[in-house]
């Protein structure tokens, strides 16, 4: 019995891979055509002439008048008619030319792919940040709910919660940049010029992980199969670690997933206040400048990196959750 | 066992990622004693010189065939002295001896002309108004052939996208993929849109300059740019709000510098509006206005309001004229002139039909919108209705090409190449201008523009510029509010920083390290 044990898990394991993979690729798919649709259709219903944006985006608008505008028109064809245009980027995508920035004139590929390095590494250290902070209070807040921990961990939540991320930023920056010298203020070189935007991000984010990991905690901790564990002998860094921790994990990794979707998104003023190039500062550009590709290029990566996140959550839950062995023995 | 090494894993992960990131923290406020560090709001999208290349000519990397000195005067670039023809058709420009591009091949009649027609193909380079037929290369100086007589041309010649490129500067299709210029400073590298590294050319033709490197890096936010310039994290920050100016003046180590710039906050008037078209109503709109409050409210400096359409630091285009004022009696007493009385509610009327106006602007610059809302205020004082409508810059030029243009507050910039005739002459073209006046047009004017751009000279120049000024001044076609300051906190370690009104260079040749 024993041997067949792995087996049938392997089985059952290999057939939810494939099945979660399959759904997120289709989904990725349809999302991607979706996603390029629409924003070329908001795109041009958005006021005013584009030709004289991405004019004015190229060359500033004191350089450009009417005949400017005029000109970039008719090198962009930005005259033919609207299905035309829509047409030859649907087409492209297929071929997977992302064609270049009506602005810059750069391969929107090499804009837009700079710009997303910039947001993944702010949001893979952000992330890290509000894990460890807020994971490290979330558990000494969970060994005795209702203790000080506790009570000084709730505040906390609310603390960081309450505090605007552009506020928090500038904080930081007084306090490690220019009264402690330990940090630059803003940039994009060296690692060091990573470590205050994510604090920031970080920062804000540990309080919901904190808020989430304890209350998992707590109820993993009065679960029978925890007890049994205390019964059965096992030293508390062990229960901790091998029942708790993975259980409490369940429900914390779903939620980061959910958490870095919107670290991705929503980190303009983070962005803009640290000077660090990423994707919301390349998609308020594009906006602004009415370019085309690179707008739909970023919202396309964006939706991409939507359903990648899920995939990821999806198959770390799959690793993570010990039930689908119990599956196997009930089989 | 597998599950034990998993959970050892996901605990140890962070803790290995906040080292590596942690481990570089502690090296941030170096001061490189060789670098100048320049900060500075604006972004670097493109090498296109037409794009964004006057980053690289402010950081003397690049060169123009003319310069302008810091009184607006031209003065030699890649080019030592230039000549007319008398009908002032042709133009020669002789090239200085012993230029090189940083690639080290030398400057070469032919080059330079490559690279002016480039320029010249730009439709949004001053260079491609002016009606060229060819350029040619001389033995050591390129000619210009002109169809017309233009003799604003060495002036259109400072302008950063005419600079002068070397050849390996642009691939097969004409893009510009690596900036080789001609410059003291030559480029390290470049990252766009935010960052550029020079170093000290040594095929440079002139005296090498005491600062060896500079970095330049682009910080959107002004709150960030006046901690980096208060905690000795830049050298020179350019654009800094009042609560920044405020907290680098209090601040050891580190001063304000400032210069008023060549630019105007305007309202552009459709002088054949039913109601704008009566020049009465001009005036009391501009007499309504009190534009030192405005100044003082929106751009903290009451000096900024504005007495004449341009400002004093261009002397030429500043005569003494009658400042413009505030009084409200004498515009309620035009306005009545005018045929608009107050109704009962004091909202202005004539033939019970309100006088409310539309008033667009754009959010490019923050404070047009505020001053926007405080012209809106100081009107509703004297019983003028104004509707303001915050909206794309190009809702402008494409309300006046339609004739729906009512008023729009607009920043206008007078000095784009170093002579401000240029600029002038489109702001008061008869025909209307994108950025200057809507149907409006008045023959003296017209005549001075005319006289000017035919090359009058001295103290006929002079009455010429008055003429038009006063006029403007008088009929108020465009009924100026503020002009601009720019500013820069400056380190201490610095000296001899000068900013330059029209920022043509930085002029980091001229700046030496304090001892």
């Amino acid at each position: 019995m024993a041997d067949h044990r792995p087996a049938v898990g392997v089985v059952i394991r290999r057939s939810a891979l494939v099945g979660v993979l399959a759904r997120r690729g289709v989904q990725a798919a349809g999302v991607a055509v979706l996603v390029s649709v629409l924003c070329f259709l908001v795109v041009r219903s958005l006021p005013g002439d584009a030709a004289y944006r991405i004019a004015a985006g190229r060359y500033g608008y004191d350089l450009v008048d009417q005949e400017t505008a005029d000109s970039v028109r008719a090198e962009l064809g930005l005259d033919r008619p609207v299905w035309q245009q829509l047409g030859d980027w649907l087409l492209h995508l297929l071929r997977l030319d992302l064609g270049r920035s009506l602005v810059t004139s750069r391969p929107v590929a090499e804009e837009v792919g700079y710009y997303l390095l910039g947001t993944l590494q702010l949001a893979a250290v952000a992330l890290t940040f509000a894990v460890v902070l807020g994971g490290a209070a979330g558990v000494l807040a969970a060994r005795r709910p209702g203790g000080i921990v506790d009570r000084l961990a709730t505040a906390w939540v609310a603390g960081v919660r309450a505090v605007p991320p552009f506020l928090l930023g500038l904080l930081l920056v007084v306090v490690f940049s220019a009264q402690l010298g330990l940090l630059p203020a803003v940039g994009h070189g060296d690692a060091s010029s990573l470590v205050l935007p994510a604090l920031t991000l970080g920062t804000g984010l540990s309080g919901l992980v904190a808020r989430v990991t304890r209350d998992a905690v707590v109820e993993v901790r009065q679960s029978e199969y925890v007890r049994f564990a205390h019964t059965k002998g096992l030293p508390e860094r062990l229960v901790l670690l091998r029942h708790v921790l993975r259980n409490a994990a369940v429900v914390l990794v779903p939620y980061l997933g959910v958490q870095a979707v919107i670290l991705i998104e929503g980190v303009v003023v983070v962005e803009s206040l640290f000077a660090w190039p990423g994707l919301g500062h390349s998609l308020v550009h594009a906006v602004f400048w009415r370019d085309v590709p690179v707008l739909q290029a970023t919202a396309l990566v964006l939706a991409l990196l939507v359903v990648t996140i899920n995939t990821v959550v999806d198959l770390a839950v799959l690793w993570l959750d010990p039930r689908p062995r119990r599956l196997e023995a009930s089989a | 066992m597998r599950t034990l090494l998993r959970a050892r894993a996901l605990a140890a992960l962070p803790a290995i990622v906040l080292a590596v990131t942690g481990c570089a923290g502690a090296s941030a406020r170096t001061s490189p004693t060789d670098t100048l560090r320049i900060v500075g709001p604006f972004e670097v999208h493109s090498l296109e010189p037409a794009a964004d290349g006057e980053v690289f000519t402010r950081l003397q990397v690049t060169e123009t065939l003319v310069t302008s000195d810091l009184d607006g005067e031209l003065a030699p670039g890649l080019a030592t002295q230039w000549s007319s023809s008398s009908e002032n058709t042709e133009w020669e420009f002789e090239l200085v001896e012993g230029a090189t591009f940083h690639d080290g091949t030398p400057v070469t009649p032919e080059s330079v002309v490559a690279a002016l027609e480039k320029a010249a193909a730009e439709t949004a380079s001053p260079l491609a108004e002016v009606p060229i037929d060819q350029i040619r290369p001389e033995e050591s100086s390129v000619a210009f052939e002109l169809t017309q007589p233009y003799l604003t041309l060495p002036a259109v010649l400072t302008h950063y996208s005419t600079v002068i490129l070397a050849p390996a500067s642009y691939d097969d299709q004409g893009r510009v993929t690596e900036i080789i210029g001609t410059g003291p400073y030559a480029v390290k590298s470049v990252e766009l849109p935010a960052s550029i590294q020079t170093a000290r050319f040594d095929g440079w033709r002139g005296a090498a300059p005491a600062i060896e490197n500079v970095t330049f890096q682009s910080v959107g936010r002004a709150e960030s740019r006046a901690l980096m310039a208060v905690s000795d994290q830049a050298d020179v920050v350019f654009g800094l709000e009042p609560a920044g100016r405020q907290r680098v003046e209090a601040t050891d180590g580190v001063g304000m510098e400032s210069s008023l710039q060549p630019r105007t906050i305007l309202l552009k008037v459709n002088a054949a509006h039913p109601v704008l078209g009566d020049v009465r109503v001009r005036r009391a709109l501009s007499l309504a206005l009190d534009r030192e409050a405005m100044a003082n409210a929106v751009l903290r400096e009451k000096e900024l309001a504005a007495t004449q359409l341009l400002p004093p630091s261009l002397p030429a285009w500043h005569p003494d004229l009658e400042p413009l004022e505030h009084d409200q009696e004498a515009a309620r007493a035009l306005l009545a002139e005018a045929g608009w009385t107050p109704g009962a509610d004091g909202a202005l009327q004539r033939d019970g039909v309100p006088l409310t106006l539309n008033l667009v602007t754009y959010p490019d610059r923050a404070e047009l919108p505020a001053l926007a809302t405080a012209i809106q205020a100081a009107l509703a004082e004297i019983g003028v209705g104004i509707e303001v409508e915050v909206t794309n810059s190009s809702e402008v030029p494409a309300r006046q090409a339609d004739g729906s243009l009512e008023l729009a507050l607009i920043a206008r910039h007078f000095a784009l190449v170093s002579d401000p005739l240029v600029t002038v002459a489109d702001v008061f073209a008869p025909e209307g201008s994108d950025w200057g006046v809507m149907n409006w047009s008045d023959p003296a004017v017209d005549s001075a523009v005319n006289a000017l751009l035919q090359g009058a000279s001295d103290a006929e120049a002079e009455q010429h510029r008055a003429t038009i000024v006063r006029t403007a001044h008088e009929q108020l076609p465009l009924v100026p509010v503020a002009w601009y300051r720019m500013n820069a906190a400056v380190s201490e370690r610095v000296d001899g920083f000068v900013l330059d009104p029209l920022e043509t260079t930085w002029r980091i040749t001229d700046l030496q390290w304090a001892s």
